[in-house]
């Protein structure tokens, strides 16, 4: 195991692991950059790094440089494609011990959920999960923003004695920021070197890529969300219409899931799901839990639609609709293609 | 081989059902969780269910094990009326206040116990936490294969393991051999009722209790005082929204939302 730190001086760097698939980086691998970058502005000046671990890699390595890392740590190697955490987690817990930046963030996606605790016991460091906010003390301390109890309670955490201090955060948390056309630094890494005496025993034998049904939930203008309150797959379809009708996306809540109404658990939004920032968010026979809430709290506009008046999601919203969704969505679609010129036909049945 | 020992990891957790009853002591900055009944972590049925699925196929032991205060022992017999030969409580003060990995650290001494293991099964994450920080903080302390977001599972008599991971838009086929750390999710089964049955047995399964002592712990690497994360202030976060009533039949009401539409500029 690598020796981690204890902490030292102050204006460390602040680093990004980033992920990448398919040539592409995950949009939170940009999230959090930006996010580390206004950090460091903020900070008055630290470097800001990224790590990149892939195989022919270079050309995202630089598109990381351009978006504003100051240096960019390169494992490119076929040991480092496709990932798995005993070789990616060996290669970054090396890598941050011999450089001992302050902060490391983590994008909390599939791999990045699993990679930061590993990293994390091997360095016997602090890790706060999925965090939703992210500052610098003055001091220097890294206060993380975390949810528990399905949303209902946010606590401040510190890792105060031990560095690096590191931090987990979902997509959809930090708004992307927008292209800097900088030139940073790419550093390339010996991996060899780096997991020469790594015991490696994962085997990673197939990736497999579904391309995804319907509009993605990021980054989507327009999400229509359905509850409970839905009652059956059948009207569920009619959330779906409505969705076609504004180009946007269907999400769902936990107990939607659970139910088997929705197309699986990467539709749901909410604390254990997806965080979406839309223009406008339309939700249907959702109760209002916290756990969901979290979700969409960055909408720009929240509707929610419910046959309780006294529904609790109506707090959370800011037009309130009392009614049923069975006659509300298709009175909705007319009026929608009412508005967009298309005539007042009638929705295609459910 | 006459099958596996396979430790499932298991956590009482308060029930989320009433986590609306959670409250902060806004004096002390700590939660208020009285009367708050506790029940098994939902994900951990589907870590046992696989276990018992294993046990039935191949023979073996399969141990529970659970960092929780002797008072929630009863959760864990729960957990023995549906299945498990024993169950083995890690308690002590000295374990209150732990972070992730002071917890993985003392889940991993408790392992070490009831050596040797073949397999070490969790839910991925926990209800009330939901860090998805324990499997892979445990494989790492016992210095074995780990996988958190397991989704398929096919371990063969020889001990070499196909798991399938869930990542963003489809899966990943790894291969390993045991022993190992495998935190699941919801999706990997469907967990078995409890028979009356298995309530009674359970009745009959030892529960062992071991504190720091036992475990060989160091007091100062484990709880508040070993733990790396600090807890700071808490809040109840708030979701408030204007929340102005639209008025009207349904057709009324849907033409003020297209209206809100317009004027977000989604109507394309």
């Amino acid at each position: 195991m690598t020796g981690g730190a204890k902490a030292s001086g102050r204006g460390g760097a602040i680093w990004i692991v980033a992920e990448q698939a398919g040539g592409k980086l995950a949009p939170v691998s940009v999230e959090i950059l930006g996010r580390a970058l206004a950090m460091a502005r903020e900070a008055g000046g630290r470097e800001v790094a990224a790590v990149l671990l892939g195989k022919d890699a270079g050309g995202l390595a630089d598109e990381l440089a351009s978006h504003g890392a100051d240096k960019v740590f390169l494992a490119d190697d076929p040991r480092m494609e496709p990932y798995r955490n005993d070789a990616h987690g060996a290669v970054l817990a090396r890598l941050i011990a011999r450089e001992s930046p302050e902060v490391v963030l983590f994008g909390a996606g599939a791999c990045g959920e699993e990679l930061a605790p590993t990293v994390a016991a091997r360095l016997d460091t602090g890790l706060g999960a999925h965090c939703t906010s992210l500052d610098l003390t003055d001091g220097g301390l890294l206060m993380m923003g975390v949810l528990g109890f399905g949303g209902r309670v946010h606590t401040e955490m510190f890792c105060p004695a031990r560095r690096p201090q590191m931090a987990s955060v979902k997509p959809g948390i930090f708004p992307p920021p927008p292209r800097a056309d900088r030139k940073g630094t790419v550093v390339r890494e010996d991996v060899a070197a780096l997991l020469e005496g790594e015991k490696i025993r994962l085997r990673a034998v197939k990736v497999v890529r579904e391309a995804p049904e319907g509009v993605p939930l990021e980054g989507a203008e327009v999400v229509v969300g359905g509850g409970f309150g839905i009652g059956g797959k059948e009207q569920w379809t009619l959330l779906e219409d409505l969705a076609r009708e504004l180009s946007g996306a269907v999400g769902c809540t936990r107990p939607a899931l659970d139910e088997g109404w929705t197309p699986g658990e990467h539709t749901m939004i909410g604390t254990s799901g997806k965080t979406v920032r839309p223009k406008v968010y339309l939700g249907f026979g959702i109760s209002g839990s916290p756990h969901h809430m979290v979700g969409v709290k960055d909408a720009g506009v929240i509707v929610s639609v419910n046959t309780d008046a006294r529904a609790p999601v109506f707090e959370s919203s800011d037009y309130c609709v009392v009614s049923d969704f069975r006659k509300f969505v298709p009175a909705l679609i007319r009026g929608i293609r009412k508005a967009k010129g298309e005539g007042a036909g009638e929705p295609s049945p459910a | 081989m006459g099958g596996f020992h396979i430790v499932v990891l298991v956590k009482p957790v308060p029930d989320p059902e009433c986590y609306d009853r959670v409250e902060i002591d806004p004096a002390a900055g700590v939660l208020a969780r009285q009367g708050m009944p506790s029940v098994l972590n939902p994900s951990d049925r589907h870590a046992l269910e696989e276990a018992l699925a294993l046990q039935e196929r191949y023979g073996g032991r399969v141990t529970l094990v659970s960092m929780t205060p002797e008072s929630s022992a009863e959760t864990l017999r729960e957990a023995l009326a549906m299945g498990g030969d024993e169950a083995v409580v890690l308690s002590d003060r000295a374990f209150a206040g732990s972070d992730s990995l002071a917890t993985a650290r003392v889940l991993a001494a408790g392992i070490a116990k009831v050596l040797p293991f073949d397999l070490v099964l969790a839910g991925n994450e926990s209800a009330d936490g939901g860090t998805v920080h324990v499997p892979s903080q445990v494989g790492e302390l016992l210095g074995v294969a780990h996988l958190a977001n397991v989704i398929r599972l096919e371990v063969d008599a020889d001990g070499s393991v196909r798991a399938r991971t869930r990542i963003e838009n489809g899966y990943v086929e790894v291969e390993g051999e045991l022993p190992m750390v495998l935190g699941l999710r919801r999706e990997v089964n469907t967990p078995r009722y409890t028979s009356l049955m298995g309530v009674l047995a359970s009745q009959e399964k030892p529960i062992r209790v071991l504190g720091a002592e036992e475990l060989g712990v160091d007091r100062s690497r484990v709880g508040m005082e070993g733990s790396n994360m600090r807890p700071g202030k808490m809040s109840r976060p708030s979701f408030c929204r204007k929340g102005e009533r639209v008025k009207g039949d349904p057709e009324e009401a849907a033409a003020r939302i297209v209206g809100i539409l317009r004027a977000e500029g989604v109507l394309g």
